[in-house]
């Protein structure tokens, strides 16, 4: 299982051919409280960096991208009750969609802990 | 580049407190202010309608104008002030008690609204007014104001050398008993000079929440010692721009450069409240014929509280009527946390603003559902005094 990260601080967990997407610690910090949240559909077909969700706080929206590309497959329902679980637990109960990944080449070419690490800095 | 940009900001005398209590500092009017503090912009909100808020708007524009030559006669001198600033809005002043502060709009010759302001009448002296301009507007503001003054007043801009502390919640008049007590008297819209501890400070009751509470013109060398003082009770947490705007926003009050501007007059924005009676009558304000044709109906758009379902609708959102036709837009909107959904202001004809009225807004493209409400979406809760018999 290897966690990788994007530059717009997005986080990717991978479990075989499956990730598992949602945003950073560092990122629900930066955006404060969570109070909406607009979930892709399940089976809808994004390419890496298309806009897949949208996660508001009180004061404005913003747009989370695919870090690959892939198939939605499940998206966090709780969320639409409950959008402040992504700044509970960004990494595990706020995770926002889960996505077959087409091309397991992208997922290299994202961040690692360390490089995110430092980009977070 | 941010740091370019902040070098460019101006800083109010609170900033060193803003960074020490973890403030998030962005750029706002031109200073450099908190938009939240590490708790959050929903918990800072609950906190200041449950208890008491500290808010720094040093970034505003308080000034006085102040007759050259009074003649001693307070009421005849108040009278003269007045006659000064008059033209330039459409509040009576001349009618103001002393103490007594006016919510009013400064406005163009085609009555569409330069600014909204507070223009009150000095509780000490005739010929004096206290008027509180906003920030963004404020070099404008007292340019216009300083041209109609000619030699016959002085124009005195207080911000720069003071700094203005804004404290709100059910709350504040209880702990504004522990550092001025007689302001605890002063009715919602009056102000008056007190004394603590051996400085002057300028309290009015008033404020941009809808809560009761209270705007404290301090010196900037005394800044810091009344924001701790205010904060050491355990009743007031320090609140950022982002809570002030979302509280502003749940009590129905316009934000100047979004709900208003120039082209909007005072009847569009639902706040004929504020042009007076006197000056109707007298139709003697700039841009006086569209704004009484508009007051008897001649109107085509106006302002209205909505509920959005779903996602909040933010400013520049069309709004749509309930076939899908746009009809107007949205101009301030967010997420009302004592609500716990999405509201908004916006424009729209008066065909479509009856409270009730199903509407809709388009976010991102899709249309989501929508309703006419009365605003304020939270009741006011100022205090006000019973009327002398």
């Amino acid at each position: 299982m290897t966690t990788k990260f994007t530059p717009d601080h997005e986080y990717i967990r991978v479990e075989g051919a499956t990730g598992i997407v949602g945003i950073t610690p560092y990122a629900q910090d930066a955006l404060g409280d969570i109070v909406f949240v607009e979930l892709p559909s399940v089976g809808k077909v994004l390419k890496k960096g298309d806009e897949a969700a949208v996660v508001e706080s009180v004061k404005a929206a913003s747009e989370i991208y695919a870090p690959v590309s892939g198939t939605v497959t499940e998206v966090n329902d709780a969320l639409t009750g409950n959008p402040g679980l992504i700044n509970s637990d960004p990494e595990n109960e706020g995770w926002i969609y889960k996505i077959a990944i087409a091309d397991a080449g992208e997922i290299d070419s994202l961040l690692d802990d360390a490089a995110y690490a430092e980009l977070t800095q | 580049m941010a740091q370019s940009t902040a070098e460019t900001l101006k800083t109010t005398p609170l900033v060193e407190r803003h960074i020490a209590a973890g403030g998030r500092m962005v750029p706002f009017g031109g200073y450099n202010l908190p938009v939240q503090y590490p708790t959050g912009i929903m918990t800072e909100h609950k906190w200041t309608r449950d208890y008491a808020g500290l808010f720094d708007v040093s970034h505003m524009g308080p000034s006085f104008l102040v007759l050259n030559n009074p003649s001693g006669d307070a009421e005849a001198d108040h009278a003269a002030i007045a006659a000064i600033i008059e033209p330039l809005i459409c509040g009576d002043i001349a009618g103001l008690k002393p103490g007594q502060i006016r919510y009013t709009l400064l406005l163009n010759e085609t009555g569409g609204a330069l600014d909204d302001l507070m223009v009150g009448r000095s509780p000490l002296f005739g010929g004096a007014l206290y008027i509180v301009v906003n920030a963004g507007t404020k070099d404008g503001d007292f340019a216009r104001i300083a041209a109609a003054a000619g030699d016959k007043a002085k124009l005195t801009r207080a911000d720069g050398d003071n700094a203005l502390l804004a404290l709100q919640g059910p709350e504040a008049v209880n702990v504004m008993a522990h550092i001025a007590p007689g302001a605890v008297d002063l009715g919602f819209m009056q102000y008056a000079p007190f004394e603590w501890g051996g400085e002057k400070l300028i309290i009015a009751r008033s404020g941009y929440t809808g809560e009761d509470g209270f705007e404290i013109l301090v010196s900037a060398g005394n800044a810091t010692k009344l924001w701790d003082a205010l904060l050491a009770d355990d009743r007031v947490k320090p609140i950022g721009l982002g809570a002030r705007d979302s509280l502003r926003l749940e009590a129905g009050l316009p934000l100047y450069g979004h709900d208003l501007n120039e082209t909007i007059s005072p009847i569009e924005a639902g706040l004929g409240f504020a042009v007076s009676k006197r000056r109707r009558e007298a139709a003697d304000f700039p841009g006086a014929n569209r704004i009484l044709a508009e007051r008897e109906g001649g109107l085509s758009r106006v302002r209205v509280g909505l509920i959005v379902e779903g996602a909040p609708a933010r400013e520049g959102a069309e709004i749509l009527d309930a076939s899908g036709a746009a009809i107007g837009v949205v101009t301030s909107g967010g997420f009302a946390p004592s609500l716990g959904k999405a509201i908004a202001l916006g424009f729209v004809p008066p065909s479509h603003a009856a409270n009730g009225t199903p509407l809709q807004v388009s976010v991102r493209g899709r249309s989501q559902s929508a309703q006419v409400v009365e605003t304020p979406f939270v009741p006011h809760r100022y205090f006000r005094k019973p009327k002398a018999s």
